[in-house]
């Protein structure tokens, strides 16, 4: 009887420590001067520096990266959102012919490989003179986010009760109207789980982002993360300076909106 | 007559109105997904190689495919593919399957496990590729002091330099990552059993095990084939990771078909060999999904009644 | 004058499923009518017509002059109370209220002018403030019916509003209804299932069944003068008693057909004295009555029979007693159509 009341908190206590701990470790080393990293690590810190902060963003410039990825992550979940949540309604409430159809493809799309189309896009942007631009990334985003938005959107529109529209409409307000009106006020939280993890997804793409920009100034974190070369050694004092502020935005948008997040990933996904 | 009139009613307001609605994020998505992969389809029958403009870019049919067919870090790169499809997602099944039953029983301090839990999921996947790389970094990192001094062994290994050893680092990243998801998913189609079955199988005389094997697993089916199709896809697709962490090295010996892929086009500039490989990998991972589909679709459907 | 007419109305769904066929239905000024009958018999589909939710296939749907078959339910002047109330999550009872004359582009005083006299009406003054969630079931419900009031529509439609209540508020209600009805003296459509709501509320019924119209009368008419063997069954309760004609001695028969006896038309007499001969099966006191499930013949198994019977005298299960028929209330419906043939 006892073992059945402490074995899931045991592993519990496991997962959490499991998980946290190589943050830990980066965010200790980040803050250990760059002489001690690889000489007799300890599990407590015994000397915290700043320098490595500090060289990120005078040396490096991190805050070009950092610019790059929020005009780029923000711009297509604001894109995506809006068109997507259009898209969504007419697949989730609409009666018209192809539907299932229709929903088939976006998923598939969803699906597609990056790697299988990066090389057209690359041709593609780079005749339309868009390499290394912020519409160069935000238009490659858009083949993964705009199936993602649309896809957890018609779950969310899915949720709401069938006859709202229907007294809408008996009330006097036309389809559209009554979409304004009454779908989307109801359907604002689903809204906003789907533009967060737009978002994140969006914030740490990679693919993309390394194959269609060219050089620091708009290149987004993930990407300066990955190329940080140092002089004669891997800088990883720094390296782990960035990862801490690369993934300070998206740890405090998960803290504070985990129970959305957790809806949205699993409602999108086990309703099949 | 009357019957077959189409009146302006409301299902033809409808239907006018949906596609509206549908149509800028329909042409989106044919814009910048269906038509570039037209496009590599188009660029695989030819030869394009980007260091070569002179050579033109002539038709030369399935030539690209046979080249692939003939190619052997093609297929190792397959190899590797499916090896580390095969083990990460498996891990991730079991590891998450014991960490949703856990936080199925657990009931305190959900929020904060949940929070522990989507931080690895959140953050991109080569920061995290990074993290581990600094953790089995040298012989003086982490993994290497702890297992030394563990006495598990006896001397530090140098894990990116052995073809076999890397494949440690990287197969543990992508668990970390990804677990956490995987026993999200589980944890949800855990909650979805009605309480009253086990109870029924208890009183029965079912030990844990049995009403495990006989009320959980089955009715946890579906879950378990949504996770392990959308895991299956991603490892198919692995490509921040391998190339933060080991490059595809040393040499070659970690590299999965997308990074392959990658280098024949953006490092080798050969677009049309390259384009060959895309397809390849997009009728893979196709084929996958429509299998899973498939199988889903009979489970999914079966199972509501 | 008829409000609202349909003429031939019929609605086939693409997968083939007819729902409705040849609906020729007049709704006159002022009048409560009721579409009754079994799930899957076309009545809500009918309704749906009727606000404009649905096209017929066939057919039109009138309302004053207007043919209004291919409006939209924007243009119609209909207002509906649905079965599960519909109404608007995040917004106040008083915006609930309100929603409909301000999408029609009122004035907001005839809007507030309007919106409280419903309110008091309904005696929803002290929620006003609340949103849905925080009503209880008969409040909600009184909301939906404001909801429509509001509007002052020329008909009203009521797709099965009482059958989410429980059953002491679905009497009340019932009579709510009634009042309401006569007080704004407005024309009512209303869909249920419930045959007694049907027969308490309507001023005339419609019974359906299969996507046809089997009788449309008051409903005494109905009642006393059912139009086959569906409706006749469907109308009452207990239901009618159907025997086969031959248990009816050779005067009285009527070849070939099914007699049908509500069972209060039957008495229970002494042996001898009576029709026929029954067996009693089983007897359950009500209170006010008995309601007796005997078996014509004296053997036990010939076809069964239900009576109402008052309480005195008492009556024993396991004997053999005699019925009489009121001969004035025998209903013959023919073999094969089901169709009254006297």
């Amino acid at each position: 009887m006892s073992m059945r009341k402490w074995w899931p908190t045991l592993v519990l206590a496991l997962l959490v420590v499991g998980s946290a701990f190589p943050l830990y470790w980066a965010v200790l080393a980040s803050f250990t001067p760059e002489a001690r990293l690889f000489q007799a690590p300890s599990l407590l810190p015994r000397e915290l520096v700043l320098e490595h902060y500090r060289a990120l963003f005078t040396e490096r410039n991190f805050w070009i990266p950092i610019r790059n990825s929020l005009i780029v992550a923000g711009t297509t979940t604001a894109f995506c959102v809006t068109i997507g949540a259009l898209c969504a309604y007419a697949l989730a409430r609409l009666q018209f012919r192809g539907k299932v159809v229709l929903l088939g493809f976006i998923l598939a799309v969803g699906m597609f490989p990056q790697i299988s189309v990066v090389s057209p896009l690359y041709l593609l942007l780079r005749s339309l003179h868009l390499i290394n631009t912020y519409p160069g990334l935000v238009l490659p985003y858009l083949t993964f986010a705009m199936p993602l938005t649309v896809w957890l959107m018609v779950g969310f529109f899915r949720q709401l009760p069938a006859e709202l529209e229907e007294a809408a409409m008996v009330d006097g307000a036309s389809r559209f109207r009554a979409f304004r009106e009454v779908i989307i006020p109801l359907a604002l939280p689903g809204i906003a789980t789907t533009a967060i993890l737009t978002f994140v997804y969006s914030w740490n793409e990679f693919l993309f982002a390394l194959s269609f920009t060219l050089g620091p100034d708009r290149q987004t974190v993930p990407v300066a993360i990955a190329l940080f070369r140092g002089m004669y050694q891997v800088p990883w004092g720094q390296i782990l300076a960035a990862t801490v502020v690369a993934t300070a935005p998206v740890t405090l948008l998960v803290l504070a909106f985990q129970r959305r997040i957790v809806q949205g990933l699993t409602a999108g996904a086990v309703k099949g | 007559m009357l019957g077959a009139d189409r009146r302006s009613g409301i299902e033809q307001q409808e239907a006018r109105l949906a596609w509206r609605l549908i149509l800028p994020a329909f042409v989106t998505i044919l814009l910048v997904a269906l038509f570039p992969l037209l496009w590599t389809l188009w660029e695989s029958l030819h030869l394009h190689d980007l260091r070569m403009p002179w050579l033109g870019k002539p038709f030369i049919g399935g030539d690209n495919y046979i080249e692939a067919f003939r190619d052997p870090r093609f297929w190792s790169s397959l190899g590797h593919t499916g090896f580390f499809a095969v083990t990460s997602v498996g891990l991730e099944l079991i590891i998450g399957l014991g960490l949703a039953l856990a936080l199925n029983r657990a009931f305190r301090g959900r929020g904060l496990v949940r929070a522990a839990v989507l931080i690895p999921w959140a953050i991109p996947t080569v920061v995290s590729a990074l993290l581990w790389r600094f953790m089995f970094e040298g012989e003086s990192g982490i993994v290497n002091t702890v297992l030394v001094s563990l006495g598990v062994l006896r001397e530090p290994v140098v894990w990116f330099i052995q073809p076999v050893a890397a494949w440690v680092p990287v197969i543990l990243a992508d668990v970390w990552k990804t677990t956490p998801f995987v026993a999200l998913l589980l944890l949800a189609g855990l909650q979805n059993i009605d309480a009253s079955l086990y109870e029924a199988a208890r009183i029965d005389g079912a030990s844990a095990w049995r009403q495990f094997r006989h009320v959980t697993l089955p009715l946890l089916k579906p879950a378990i084939l949504v996770a392990l199709i959308f895991r299956t896809l991603d490892a198919f697709r692995v490509f921040d990771l391998i190339y933060a962490l080991t490059g595809g090295g040393p040499g070659t010996s970690t590299e999965p078909i997308a990074l392959y892929t990658f280098n024949a086009l953006l490092q080798n500039l050969q677009f049309g060999y390259g384009s060959a490989l895309s397809i390849i990998v997009f009728v893979v991972t196709f084929s996958l999904a429509i299998l899973y589909i498939r199988f889903l679709g009979a489970e999914l459907t079966g199972a509501k009644r | 004058m008829a409000l609202v007419r349909l003429e031939g109305v019929g609605k086939t769904y693409p997968n083939g499923h007819v729902a409705a066929k040849g609906l020729d239905l007049e709704i006159r000024d002022g009048e409560f009518m009721v579409l009754v009958g079994p799930s899957g018999c076309g009545k809500s589909t009918a309704l749906r017509m009727i606000a404009g939710l649905e096209t017929p296939t066939v057919g039109r749907i009138l309302i004053g002059d207007k043919d209004v078959t291919a409006l939209p339910p924007q243009e119609r002047d209909i207002a509906m109370v649905f079965q599960t109330y519909a109404l608007y999550p995040h917004m106040t009872v008083r915006q609930n209220l309100a929603f409909g004359l301000r999408m029609r582009g009122a004035a907001q005083d005839v809007i507030d002018r309007r919106v409280d006299e419903a309110a008091r009406a309904l005696a929803l003054e002290p929620v006003m403030a609340r949103k849905p969630a925080q009503l209880s079931g008969g409040q909600r419900q009184r909301v939906a019916l404001g909801r429509a009031i509001v509007r002052e529509p020329k008909v009203f439609l009521f797709d099965e509003p009482l059958s989410n209540l429980d059953a002491k508020l679905r009497v009340e209600t019932r009579a709510e209804l009634a009042r309401l009805h006569r007080r704004l003296a407005a024309t009512v459509v209303y869909v249920t299932h419930d045959q007694e709501e049907a027969m308490t509320l309507g001023s005339r019924v419609a019974v359906m069944r299969d996507g046809f119209l089997q009788q449309v009368a008051p409903p005494m008419e109905l009642y006393r003068r059912p139009a086959n063997l569906f409706v006749a069954g469907f109308v009452g309760s207990p239901g009618m008693n159907f025997l086969p004609g031959e248990v009816m001695p050779a005067a009285t028969r009527k070849v070939g057909a099914t007699l049908g006896i509500r069972p209060h038309d039957v008495a229970i007499v002494p042996r001898g004295a009576g029709d026929l001969d029954a067996w009693v099966d089983v007897v359950e006191p009500r209170g006010s009555e008995l309601l007796v499930y005997l078996r014509l013949g004296t053997s036990g198994d010939g076809p069964e029979l239900r009576v109402v019977a008052p309480p005195e005298p008492a009556i024993e299960a396991e004997q053999v007693v005699a019925v009489r028929f009121d001969q004035g209330r025998l209903h013959w419906f023919e073999g094969e159509s089901g169709k009254r043939v006297g």
